[in-house]
């Protein structure tokens, strides 16, 4: 699967309330979370998205409360894949588990610029730069975390988990 | 090679023979639990992946916590579910306010996190049971509402750093500053996706209250979790605490393999206080300076124990809160806010001019009952000091103890508790 965005660059330590506030956490609907996405940080921010845009950020992106609301305020969004130096690790979780593509890659983190063009090849790890013409290679995920994310999440993959529970027990 | 406590607590809740640091595990859950906020998340999860019932009625709760007493519609709601799941699910426990608390006081105190366990909790605090000796892991509500099914999750077998602590406490500083002070050389993301174990002739000494602060903020320096080797203090508490039995001893072998070992000397360590934004920012409390507040919160997961208000009691007694500043108090749970009833500490908070709230996350994460306009700020014995964590993006949280808090609110600026007390 190919994904094609244009960048939002981000520093250190975006944490997941700055991400969507917890005054907005009494819902769980994606589209009312989307809409506050961000907002703290750029009150533009959800005007200028564009659906496939990335996000490219600095270290331990998504630190802070355990809210899932973060990644699924993301996604809803439109943004398609984020990268980052590194991730927290309930974000970098969530993410896989609700099938928001993400990579680890410092090289990228410091050298794409805000409203770069990135083209991310989700199964080879390779990512370009398609305004500087720079190609990154990025690690593939462990192969059990790549086998939730071909299953479409954790919630798809659980299914298939449940229904060979069933089988198993109707031997 | 000999194995850290988190190794052997993993080790006895898999299917795998000789864990490897940083192989990717299923592991059994001994105990699964979520709030008014990520409940509700882990519910449709649940329903979405066709489980019908839990997979163990005993071991999995809700705690309507964050944004109770209901504090709009959309709360009420959110509480609803969870609620109405947890009867349908004929959930064994299942904590209506006015019986509950704030989930990470209430299930140690409900003798719910035991040594040894594996607890996974769809909150970042979750590793606050850690200072029992159990292995508490933060998850989203994804993971917990697959849990909810399944009894199981996912994890990656963590790398440990071990951190010693030697010397003698100075007067005033406790396992706030402690952690404060350890954030604050290691970094927020300092311990990402590893375990920080607690340890020395100083945590040996410190009372649970104090070990479960510490443990609670592991996840501040990014931790996968906290913890403590149980000893006689942690029987001490599990005792007057439950009738279940547990693992009467569960320590790292002396040879376990750690990723770090920090030795830290605390004879210099002053109370702390976290500067905005970033719980990493500390400064011991003689270079604070003059800052002025409008606000002070004491209470919340990291510092709502009865401990913690007898600390802040100490230093308002006989005082009387500024007149320029609001002060809120939050006991964790009802539990808490009884004892401290009995002790006469609330007579002592109402005395000296501060609020006392019901048990609630409550202003901690900007939810309600303290929520900051803009350009104010606040001292605060919670976890998070983050942009808008406490209301406005425009408004500013320091982190401290309940001491430096408690001093901060007769002063009316942040200030150490003997501008307030003299010893």
């Amino acid at each position: 699967m190919i994904l094609k965005g244009n960048v939002w660059k981000f520093g250190d330590n975006i944490d997941t309330d700055v991400i969507i506030p917890a005054r907005y956490l009494n819902t769980s609907d994606a589209k009312e979370l989307a809409s506050h996405c961000l907002e703290d940080y750029d009150s533009k921010f959800i005007k200028k998205v564009k659906a496939g845009d990335i996000i490219v950020a600095g270290e331990n992106f998504g630190c802070g409360s355990s809210r899932e609301h973060a990644p699924i305020a993301l996604k809803e969004a439109g943004i398609s894949c984020v990268i980052a130096k590194s991730f927290a690790r309930i974000f970098f979780r969530n993410a896989i588990n609700i099938g928001l593509p993400i990579f680890e890659s410092p090289e990228i983190s410091q050298q794409v610029k805000q409203g770069d063009l990135l083209e991310v090849d989700l199964n080879k790890g390779i990512i370009k730069n398609l305004t500087t013409g720079q190609e990154y290679q990025v690690h593939p995920l462990p192969p059990f975390i790549q086998n939730i994310i071909l299953a479409g999440g954790l919630v798809e993959y659980t299914k298939r988990e449940m229904k060979r529970r069933t089988n198993y027990e109707q031997l | 090679m000999g194995r850290t406590i988190a190794e052997k607590i993993l080790q006895s809740h898999c299917a795998e023979k000789d864990l490897k640091k940083g192989a990717l595990i299923k592991a059994r859950v001994d105990f699964a639990f979520a709030n008014d906020i990520t409940g509700p998340l882990a519910i449709e999860v649940f329903n979405q992946v066709g489980a019908s019932k839990v997979f163990n009625r005993d071991k999995i709760t809700f705690v309507p916590d964050h944004f109770t007493p209901n504090k709009d519609i959309k709360s009420a709601q959110q509480a609803k579910m969870i609620k109405e799941f947890s009867q349908s699910q004929d959930l064994t426990y299942y904590f209506e306010i006015g019986q509950a608390g704030i989930e990470h006081a209430l299930l140690p105190e409900r003798g719910l996190a035991l040594p040894g366990q594996f607890i996974v909790g769809a909150d970042s605090h979750t590793p606050t049971s850690g200072a029992l000796g159990a292995l508490a892991v933060g998850v989203g509500s994804t993971d917990l509402g697959v849990v909810l099914a399944l009894g199981e999750i996912w994890i990656r077998v963590p790398e440990t750093i071990k951190f010693i602590y030697q010397g003698k406490l100075n007067k005033w500083v406790g396992g706030k500053d402690l952690i404060l002070y350890t954030i604050s050389q290691i970094g927020v993301n300092g311990a990402n996706y590893k375990v920080m174990e607690f340890s020395g002739e100083v945590i040996r000494q410190l009372s649970i209250d104090h070990r479960f602060t510490m443990c609670n903020m592991a996840t501040e320096a990014g931790a996968k979790s906290g913890i403590i080797e149980p000893d006689e203090i942690t029987f001490t508490y599990l005792r007057s605490h439950t009738d279940k039995t547990f693992f009467p001893s569960l320590q790292s072998d002396p040879d376990a393999e750690y990723e770090q070992i920090m030795e830290i000397e605390v004879a210099n360590i002053e109370p702390q206080v976290a500067f905005p934004h970033l719980p990493e920012n500390c400064k011991p409390i003689s270079e604070v300076g003059e800052i002025k507040i409008d606000q002070v919160v004491i209470g919340s997961c990291t510092n709502g124990r009865l401990e913690d208000l007898r600390l802040a009691a100490t230093i308002l007694k006989e005082h009387k809160v500024n007149s320029k500043v609001r002060v809120i108090i939050i006991p964790a749970t009802q539990e808490v806010y009884r004892e401290a009833l009995e002790e006469g500490l609330i007579k002592i908070f109402i005395e000296a001019g501060a609020v006392v709230s019901p048990p609630t996350c409550g202003p901690c994460l900007g939810g309600h009952m303290g929520v900051l306009a803009k350009g104010e700020r606040a001292i605060s014995t919670t976890n998070r000091n983050f942009v808008g964590r406490m209301g406005h993006p425009e408004s500013e949280v320091y982190l401290a103890s309940p001491a430096v808090a408690a001093a901060s609110a007769v002063t009316g600026k942040i200030s150490s508790p003997e501008e307030v007390i003299l010893t």
